[in-house]
């Protein structure tokens, strides 16, 4: 069962086609990458499947394990994300006067339910929850090594740290689908490499896919299950890596038109 | 041997020279000349002169020395050092003081209006009802990060609430207290519901419209709410159907004024400390983000708008029995920003930092009567002060610092840097 | 009919006197996204320091005309004295602060100049001298609108055509639309931004002084408070045209000027602020954006 299903996918911004019927799919626990030359559209795939932007045409479904297909046109991003997709951003956005921890704990908002009066009453359930909520928030530190700076300030992280925080909250958020936006952008080579475990722990350990926007090329081969291409607000190509990498299509988009001509 | 260690400043002088100058020529219509068109008279008050001209070649200087510590502020936060624990941050952390704190305020509390006059008691009790009001607007406004000019609606709501049931039903303080804040709470999510989707700067002008909406309402409309002359002979507070005169009165006010700060505090601070309360935070932060990590932000930002206008709403009701008479004179814009400025002096989200404020706001025009008359002068001037050089407030947010229960079996690395 | 023109030539002027502090708004908040809560003091402090000169000069014994010129300009230098030492104060330090810091500033300086002009003079309305004359030689046409309101239109659009030349075709012109554009992009090419928002400053002042004396004279009375109501007012106009848009702010004016008009004369005449109020709302809750204006995108 597709656990991402985008058909047809289509927007315009005034004059120019962002989007042009982009299909590709994504399956449970199957990390995916997006690739393209800068300005193909890629994060606004990711701002129409959380909702941030409003596609003119096509569609998104998306199949969580436990439940019906669920057209994801039209939602606001944050029932997006309730029904599993979570992202991180390009430009990292977390919340930089809250603790290392609470960021995290944010996270896990959308999956606990105590409201005004539980807040002021502190009964069993709200207290069981609260403790819930930290004791899983304080779990995923542990695992991605961020524990020690629990309860400093995320905006004093420095960037790797900063970045992986990112991805943490998201994960808080008990995703089916993670989508990274350029999560090894400034990273140097072993940063990356750390990357590169986390996000195959992410998807061995808990099951969760992954769809990856990013341009580190070494990355992505070593990553990916399958690659789809993107130029100009079109899929060009998809496939598994290799089968990707020797694309003439995707050859041309990245090195232009020299790269046909003919040895001399 | 060099002498010139520490040349004289003449460079410095010339700067707040010129700086002077400049202000005796900008203020010199206004501050110099008094022109009476009625009588047809024209003052000059060449004394203003001297004062405006001495009185900012000094405050250019603080000025420049006060710019530079902001500066290097800044450098050492881009430079990433963790900014040095201020002094109002160990005063929190101090634990050793709470007891003994408490307990010497529980009894000058309990001996206040037996020890005041009945005149200090009512200044009292104006500061406590400003203490709500001001930690009711540091939900909206201090921690959800909503900029709302329009609180005083929600005052307004309570306050005329009480008189009108009064007048016409004879409706009591206590029952009416509980009805004045469902009415703040109702109108909070009537007027928050169309508005709170704009961006900071549109919501601030919008509830702005929203607050002289309602007062010139209540100016205009004659038949519901009586007009500009308001309405009179409100009930005050009865204690078991005894009937009190105006000194017992005050005295059974302010207790009861004790009572619903008490409560307040309470809440807000459960309120802060919460699931709800970090959205609220995270809301503040990034509210694209918030959004992201799954967070309804219309629901959550009403929530806090709403709650807000609770309080307010609660107060109003107060307001009326204390004064035992409303019209909408008491509800302009300038009470709005009133309480805006305690929240931002108090420091956005700061508990301690809003009663604070709203005791300093409000007391220190009382006992410094000479200063009395510039006020309002002083409040728009400290906020402009505090915005440029103290944003955080007057007492700096602590975070809290978590102490989390260890799952079974996991690894306990606290150790490095927690020192509680 | 004559009923009619009479509320029409009526919106027109005082459309016209929303227009010129409208200006002033629009302006710096396409400049540096600053809602200039302190603009409508600007304007209040331009028709005392207006008043002032007037008396002074009227003692002195100058003709009215001189008066009118000579009150006019030192109006027109101190507003823009004001609005200059304003800018550099409360908003200069706040540029790199989050959006609410500089219009927390902003609305502490607009109280501090009310309460500043408030105990520095009197609390009471002053009556301000006509200073305006009623020409003889439009006494037919009087009834219909009165010398000091054409004077009020012809001098408002003579004012526009000079702006709008000034934007056009003036390197500083340029230099100012570029800085709405891209603050940072401009200041890499060279433009002043400093230099740039202290004109747009000037301007602004200038302006709204100019509408104060305008108006003073045609109401004839003045008071610490006015700023306040007229800031609201010329503020809905420029939300309404689009802020940060120089032809939707006169023409968000001119249609608040209308809507007043023809609201007051044909509906209810106590309710005259609630007009602009509820248009202010409502514009606000349902086209943020205004009539001209464009919703701004937000890069994710």
């Amino acid at each position: 069962m597709t656990l991402l299903e985008v058909s047809r996918l289509s927007l315009r911004f005034g004059g120019i086609q962002a989007l042009d019927r982009v299909d590709f799919e994504v399956n449970p626990a199957e990390i995916v990458s997006l690739i393209g030359p800068n300005g193909a559209g890629k994060t606004t795939v990711f701002n129409c499947l959380t909702g941030m932007y409003v596609p003119r045409g096509g569609d998104m479904i998306l199949t969580p394990s436990k439940g019906p297909p669920r057209r994801l046109n039209g939602l606001k991003p944050n029932q997006v994300t309730e029904l599993g997709l979570a992202r991180t951003f390009q430009n990292i956005r977390l919340f930089p006067s809250l603790t290392v921890l609470e960021n995290v704990m944010i996270g896990r908002h959308c999956r606990t339910s105590a409201g005004v009066l539980g807040a002021v009453l502190r009964g069993r359930g709200t207290r069981a929850e609260e403790n819930e909520i930290l004791a899983r928030s304080y779990d995923l530190l542990l695992r991605f090594d961020l524990d020690r700076q629990a309860n400093d300030m995320a905006r004093n992280l420095p960037y790797g740290a900063q970045r992986r925080l990112e991805i943490v909250r998201a994960l808080a958020t008990e995703p089916a689908l993670l989508l990274l936006d350029e999560p090894a952008a400034g990273l140097n080579t072993m940063e990356t490499q750390i990357l590169d475990d986390l996000i195959t722990r992410i998807r061995d350990e808990s099951g969760v896919a992954v769809l990856l926007i990013e341009h580190d090329m070494s990355l992505v081969m070593s990553l990916s299950d399958r690659i789809y291409v993107m130029d100009y607000g079109r899929m060009i190509a998809g496939g598994r890596p290799e089968e990707v990498r020797d694309d003439p299509a995707v050859i041309k988009a990245y090195l232009g038109e020299a790269a046909d001509a003919p040895p001399a | 041997m060099p002498r010139d260690h520490h040349p004289f400043p003449w460079a410095e002088i010339k700067r707040s020279l010129l700086v002077s100058l400049w202000f005796m020529f900008l203020t010199f219509p206004v501050m110099v000349i008094r022109v009476n068109t009625v009588e047809r008279t024209v003052e000059w008050r060449w004394n203003n002169m001297v004062l405006v001209g001495a009185g900012s070649f000094a405050l250019s200087f603080v000025w420049r020395w006060l710019m530079a510590r902001r500066e290097a502020g800044r450098v050492r936060a881009e430079r990433g050092e963790q900014g040095a624990e201020t002094w109002t941050m160990r005063i929190q952390g101090l634990r050793e003081l709470r007891l003994p704190g408490l307990l010497a305020g529980a009894l000058f509390i309990a001996a206040f209006p037996f020890i005041f006059s009945t005149y200090q008691v009512n200044i009292m009790i104006t500061a406590l009802m400003y203490v709500v009001l001001g930690l009711g607007l540091n939900i909206v406004v201090g921690v959800a990060g909503l900029l709302d000019l329009g609180y005083v609606a929600f005052y307004a709501v309570g306050a005329y609430g009480y008189a009108l049931l009064n007048h016409h039903y004879g409706l009591g303080f206590w029952a009416a207290l509980p009805l004045g804040a469902a009415l703040g709470a109702v109108f909070g999510i009537l007027l928050g519901f169309p508005v709170l989707r704009l961006r900071g700067d549109y919501l601030a002008i919008v509830t702005l419209g929203f607050g002289e909406i309602i007062r010139l309402i209540l100016e205009n409309w004659n038949a519901f709410s009586f007009g500009p002359s308001g309405i009179a002979h409100i009930d005050r507070p009865g204690l078991f159907g005894l009937n009190l005169d105006l000194d017992w009165t005050m005295k059974y006010l302010f207790f009861i004024m004790i009572a619903l700060v008490l409560f307040t505090v309470f809440v807000v601070d459960r309120l802060q400390n919460s699931r709800i309360g970090r959205a609220w935070l995270a809301l503040r932060e990034d509210e694209l983000a918030c959004q992201a990590m799954g967070i309804d932000k219309t629901r959550t930002k009403l929530t806090a708008f709403a709650l807000g206008a609770t309080w307010a709403g609660m107060i109003g009701v107060v307001f009326a029995a204390k004064t035992t008479f409303v019209n909408p004179a008491s509800f302009t814009f300038m009470e709005s920003a009133i309480i805006l400025s305690i929240v931002v002096l108090g420091g956005m989200g700061s508990i301690l930092g809003v009663i604070i404020a709203a005791f300093v706001l409000m007391l220190l025009p009382e006992y410094l009567r000479a200063f009395s008359e510039y006020r309002m002068l002083l409040f728009g001037a400290s906020m402009v002060l505090v915005m440029v050089f103290r944003p955080q407030g007057l007492i700096t947010r602590v975070r809290r610092r978590y102490e989390y229960p260890l799952p079974q079996g996991l690894p306990d690395r606290r150790g490095a840097d927690d020192p509680a | 009919m004559d009923y009619f023109l009479k509320l029409f030539l009526g919106g027109l002027t005082k459309g016209s006197i929303y227009a010129l502090i409208a200006l002033g708004y629009t302006m710096v908040y396409g400049i540096i996204q600053l809602i200039n809560f302190a603009h409508g003091e600007i304007y209040m402090i331009g028709a005392f320091t207006a008043l002032i000169a007037a008396s002074v000069l009227g003692f002195l014994g100058f003709s009215q005309l001189a008066i009118l010129v000579l009150a006019s300009l030192v109006a027109v230098i101190y507003s823009a004295a004001y609005g200059l030492t304003v800018e550099k104060v409360a908003y200069k330090p706040l540029r790199q602060a989050p959006r609410l810091s500089p219009l927390i500033s902003a609305i502490g300086m607009s109280i501090f100049l009310q309460n500043y002009v408030f105990l520095a003079q009197t609390s009471d309305f002053l009556p301000f001298p006509a200073l305006i004359p009623e020409f003889d030689f439009w006494a037919p046409y009087a009834h219909i609108i009165s010398s000091v309101e054409l004077a009020i239109i012809l001098t408002t659009a003579a004012i526009m055509v000079v702006l709008t030349l000034l934007i056009k075709f003036t390197r500083m012109g340029k230099a100012m639309r570029a800085t709405a554009q891209d603050k940072e992009m401009a200041m890499l090419v060279g433009v002043d931004v400093d230099r740039v928002i202290s004109i747009t400053f000037i301007i602004g002042s200038s302006l709204a002084a100019v509408g104060g004396v305008l108006i003073a004279s045609r109401v004839g009375q003045i008071n610490f408070y006015i700023g306040f109501i007229a800031g609201i007012k010329a503020f809905t106009a420029a939300v309404l045209g689009g802020i940060g848009s120089i032809p939707g702010a006169v023409l968000g004016a001119l249609v608040l000027g209308w809507t007043e008009s023809f609201a007051t004369g044909y509906v209810s005449s106590d309710y005259e602020d609630v007009f602009a109020f509820c248009l202010l709302v409502f514009i606000l809750i349902f086209k943020p954006a205004g009539i001209l204006g464009r919703p701004d995108a937000q890069k994710v």
